[in-house]
């Protein structure tokens, strides 16, 4: 591969893989949201 | 979500975009796209249907209206569901090409054929008068197809799609994996390949940097951008319609979306090209990527498999083929989300009476692109639904929210729940950046000038001659210059014949269109008039 086709693919893929991972790791991590009692008890905002 | 974004434009569309648009270069528009339209749009979309769903509304002609209240935007959310029904009823067809595909390689019907063979296949396959294995084989796929996809609908979102889904996605990427390696690695004079895997990675990201000033490529990275992250389809709402107001849209919107980037561009980059280009040479590949990704998915793998050896082939052709099925499965069950939710709010249908209803209209209006696939019914249906539709309702989408519903609620809506701090330069983004970005592409698309030349046009247009239109313009198209200038100078009177039916069916096909879309319209107002009755607007 020429070296600008390789730096390009190189830092493409890797940009792209950290981002998925790091977004993807992120949904795994966060807290589950507890489920309302009620439909009004899921709005916490009056409206 | 993100199995409803994973789709053929992933592995099929994306790599021959990158070829047809400056090669490594196309990533930097492609990216900024991704950044500017593809996340402002993801978040719009997820915030207009968590939005509208705590209004009970699970389609988008009145979640567009629950953000304001205004009755011409339950008809502009017309588009959420005319634009699903119209691209379910191609992409199950092509979706039902992979299913054949899965079964001939099984069953090694493409052993001992040529290149030239196995294009044969698919011509015959696509031209329902020819005989192939089965009679009429393309109708029979077809239907299995559609009536798989129903009985998965009537199963629901969760009983259904969601499961669907979770085992879909690990095995697509999966597959996609192992493809991937197996491409990249491949060596020159192993198996019959000619060249290195390398070679075709080389091909593909070899930038054209002059290609960046064209705007030619900024409209293709854009059109791609929106076909693999299914925006301005409708589907996303539907789906997020059914959140929870405490649910997290942001960070779920941004990994669906990168998600897709990572199939798209990690692996959908590095399977067809290396392995085409391996066993092809690069002059073959550079022609068969002007008859776009479906020519060299269908046209020339089964091919290249073969030289695997007869295990190795039925086993890489089902694993292909069945990665290309689950891709599109996931988007096709998308599809009918919103227009079954449309059925059971507002006429209050059950799940399986909707599901049916979906099926039978995707079956009446999914034959003609069967039977008439090579009078480009199939591409009529694409351009109008799967592309002019698409922009358009994104366009009014990003309007509605970020200067009606106001970028201040807006905002508020994208950060309620969120688990992640999205970025405060969205917001700007948003509301100024992303609409003006969708003009351009529309405008760009409408007046397209003659041979994609935009600087001639430009300086044609300075020296005061008039702007000159390319049949590809959205104007051109409307009027079918294209086929016109065809017919005129066609003298062999039988291609005359087929090219004067092709005319006939194209226009009868955008009446077809059109009135479904009136019928939807018509539907929604009658929806509209029994909220009136039921006191719910």
């Amino acid at each position: 591969m020429n070296t600008s086709a390789l730096i390009l693919w190189i830092s493409s893929i890797t940009i792209i893989t950290f981002a998925t991972i790091y977004f993807f790791v992120k949904i795994l991590k966060s807290k589950p949201k507890a489920e309302p009692d009620s439909y009004s008890d899921n709005d916490d905002e009056p409206r | 979500m993100a199995g409803n974004a994973v789709g053929f434009g992933n592995f099929l569309r994306f790599p021959v975009q990158a070829i047809q648009n400056g090669g490594g270069a196309f990533i930097i528009p492609y990216l900024v796209c991704f950044l500017l339209m593809g996340i402002p749009l993801l978040f719009i979309e997820w915030s207009i249907g968590r939005y509208g769903g705590q209004f009970g509304n699970h389609s988008t002609p009145f979640m567009m209206n629950s953000m304001d209240k205004r009755r011409m935007w339950k008809y502009v959310g017309v588009f959420g569901i005319f634009s699903n029904i119209g691209i379910a009823s191609y992409y199950c067809y092509l979706e039902s090409w992979t299913i054949s595909y899965v079964f001939h390689s099984a069953i090694g019907s493409f052993r001992g054929l040529s290149q030239e063979g196995v294009v044969q296949v698919f011509n015959d396959y696509v031209s329902i008068h020819t005989s192939t294995l089965i009679p009429y084989e393309s109708v029979i796929f077809f239907v299995l197809c559609l009536a798989l996809n129903t009985w998965i609908l009537s199963k629901g979102l969760k009983g259904g799609v969601e499961k669907v889904a979770k085992i879909g996605m690990p095995l697509l990427i999966g597959f996609g994996i192992i493809l991937a390696i197996r491409a990249v690695t491949l060596k020159a004079g192993h198996q019959g390949a000619i060249y290195d895997g390398t070679e075709g990675l080389n091909f593909l990201w070899t930038p054209k940097f002059d290609s960046i000033t064209n705007p030619k490529v900024w409209l293709a990275a854009a059109g791609q951008i929106f076909f693999t992250l299914s925006l301005g389809m409708g589907s996303i709402q539907a789906y997020s319609s059914y959140l929870r107001r405490k649910d997290d849209i942001a960070l779920n919107s941004m990994s669906a979306g990168w998600m897709n980037e990572f199939v798209e561009v990690v692996l959908g980059g590095a399977i067809i090209i290396p392995i085409s280009i391996g066993y092809l040479g690069i002059d073959r590949v550079a022609e068969l990527a002007n008859l776009g990704g479906l020519g060299m998915g269908f046209k020339t793998l089964p091919y290249l498999f073969n030289q695997w050896g007869p295990v190795l082939a039925a086993i890489a052709g089902i694993m292909w083929f069945g990665l290309l099925f689950f891709a599109g499965i996931t988007s096709s069950l998308a599809m009918g989300v919103p227009c079954v939710g449309f059925m059971q709010d507002e006429f209050k249908w059950n799940q399986n009476k909707s599901a049916l209803a979906f099926g039978l209209i995707i079956l009446v209006l999914g034959l003609p692109t069967v039977i008439f696939f090579n009078y480009g019914v199939f591409d009529e249906y694409d351009y109008w639904t799967g592309t002019v539709s698409l922009f358009t309702f994104a366009l009014f989408e990003a309007i509605l929210f970020a200067w009606v519903f106001g970028m201040k609620k807006g905002w508020k809506e994208i950060n309620h729940g969120a688990d992640i701090k999205v970025p405060v330069i969205y917001k700007y983004i948003i509301k100024y950046i992303t609409p003006v970005l969708l003009i351009f592409v529309f405008v760009g698309a409408l007046i397209t000038p003659e041979n994609n030349d935009w600087q001639q046009a430009f300086q044609s247009v300075s020296q005061g001659k008039v702007w000159v239109l390319d049949n590809s313009s959205l104007i051109k198209q409307l009027a079918n210059s294209s086929l016109k200038e065809q017919i005129i100078a066609e003298t062999d009177l039988t291609v005359k014949q087929h090219l004067e039916t092709k005319l006939w069916l194209i226009n009868g096909t955008r009446i077809l269109l059109l009135s479904v879309f009136i019928g939807i319209s018509v539907l929604v107002h009658i929806a509209y008039k029994k909220r009136i009755k039921n006191g719910r607007i």
